[in-house]
C-alpha cells in the first residue's frame, strides 16, 4: 500500500499550457487567456442579446441585463455619490469580468483566470493607479493632505503620515491577494477532497467506496459555497473600488 | 526533524490564525442578529453590510489557508 499511495497534486490544476495548437503556441495563448476571451464574449453577448428587444415588459434575458445594470448603478451612486455615474462603466466591467471568471472556473475542465496573482494584481494596480490619478485631477496637490487628517495634532505627524502612506500602498496588495487567495483556496480544497475520494476507494476497496460518500457530499456542499464566494469576491472587489473612488473624490 | 514532518507542523501552525477569524465572524453575525432583532425593518440594509464584513474577514482565513497549502504542496 505504501508504495502506491497517490500524492495530492493540489496546485497542478493552476499550471498554464498553450491552447489552439501551433498558432496559440507561437503567441503563448494559454487557457487562461482563452477563458478571459470567453468571459468577455459571454458578457457582451448577454448584454447585446438582452438589451436588443427593448420591450416595456422585459423578458428573462432583458430582465437579467437590466437587473445587472441597475445593481451596479445603484452601488456606484450609493458609494461614490453624484460623481459615481462617471465611474459606472469601470465598476460594471470589473465586476462582471471577475464574476464571469470566477463562475466559469467552477465548470468542469475549465480554468479560473482569477486564480493567478498576475491577473488579479494587474486589475488591482489598474484600480489604484486610476484612483490616484482621479484624486490628483480632482484636488491637485491638495490630495496629499489625505495622508494627514485635518485636526490631528501636528506632533503626531511623523507617525500618522507613514502609517497612512503604508495603508494607501497596501490597498492594491490586499485587493489582489484577497481575490487570488479565495479562488486558489477554494479550488485546492475541492481538489483535496476529490483526492480523498480516490484514495479511499483505491486503498480500502468496498468499504472505501462507501466511505468516499463523505468527501463527495462535502465536495457538493463546497461547490455551492464556492458559487457564493465567486459572487461575493466579485462584489467585494467592485465595492472596494467604489470606496477607494469615494475617498479619491471626497478626500476623507 | 525531517522536512516532511516540519512541513506538516508548519502548515498546522499557519492555520492558528483561523482562531481569530472564527472570533471575528462570530462577532459579525452576533452583531447582525442583534441589529435585525432590534430593528427588523433595517434587515435588507444591514444584511448587505454584514455579508461584506463576512467576506472581508473570511479573506483573512484564506490568507492563512493559502500559506498552509503553499507549505504543504510546494
Amino acid at each position: 500500500m505504501a508504495a502506491e499511495v497517490p500524492s495530492i497534486d493540489a496546485l497542478g490544476q493552476f499550471k498554464l499550457h498553450t491552447v489552439l495548437g501551433p498558432i496559440g503556441g507561437s503567441v503563448n495563448f494559454t487557457q487562461s487567456n482563452l477563458m478571459m476571451v470567453v468571459a468577455g464574449g459571454l458578457l457582451l453577448a448577454m448584454l447585446y442579446v438582452g438589451a436588443r428587444p427593448r420591450a416595456v415588459v422585459p423578458g428573462r434575458l432583458q430582465a437579467l441585463a437590466e437587473l445587472s445594470y441597475d445593481f451596479i448603478y445603484g452601488m456606484c451612486a450609493e458609494q461614490i455619490g453624484d460623481a459615481g455615474k462617471k465611474f459606472f462603466p469601470l465598476v460594471f466591467t470589473l465586476f462582471f469580468f471577475i464574476l464571469f471568471g470566477n463562475v466559469l472556473g467552477l465548470l468542469p475542465f475549465s480554468f479560473t483566470f482569477t486564480s493567478h496573482i498576475a491577473v488579479t494584481a494587474a486589475l488591482a494596480i489598474m484600480v489604484i493607479v486610476l484612483v490616484t490619478v482621479v484624486a490628483l485631477a480632482y484636488h491637485g496637490l491638495h490630495f496629499f493632505t489625505y495622508f494627514f487628517p485635518a485636526g490631528a495634532p501636528k506632533l503626531l505627524a511623523p507617525i500618522i503620515v507613514p502609517v497612512e502612506i503604508i495603508s494607501y500602498l497596501s490597498r492594491p496588495v490586499s485587493l489582489s491577494i484577497r481575490l487570488f487567495a479565495n479562488m486558489v483556496a477554494g479550488h485546492v480544497m475541492l481538489e483535496v477532497f476529490a483526492s480523498f475520494m480516490v484514495m479511499m476507494a483505491g486503498a480500502l476497496g468496498a468499504i472505501g467506496v462507501i466511505g468516499a460518500v463523505g468527501p463527495l457530499a462535502l465536495n457538493v456542499a463546497l461547490i455551492g459555497f464556492e458559487l457564493l464566494v465567486a459572487f461575493l469576491q466579485a462584489y467585494v472587489f467592485a465595492i472596494l473600488t467604489c470606496i477607494y473612488l469615494h475617498d479619491a473624490v471626497h478626500l476623507h | 526533524m525531517d522536512v516532511a514532518a516540519a512541513k506538516a507542523l508548519g502548515a498546522g501552525i499557519a492555520v492558528i490564525a483561523l482562531a481569530g477569524v472564527g472570533i471575528g465572524i462570530g462577532n459579525i453575525f452576533s452583531a447582525l442578529v442583534n441589529s435585525v432583532a432590534r430593528n427588523p425593518s433595517a434587515r435588507d440594509q444591514v444584511f448587505g453590510i454584514g455579508i461584506l464584513g463576512f467576506a472581508l474577514t473570511e479573506a483573512v482565513a484564506l490568507f492563512a489557508l493559502l500559506i498552509a497549502f503553499l507549505i504543504l504542496f510546494t
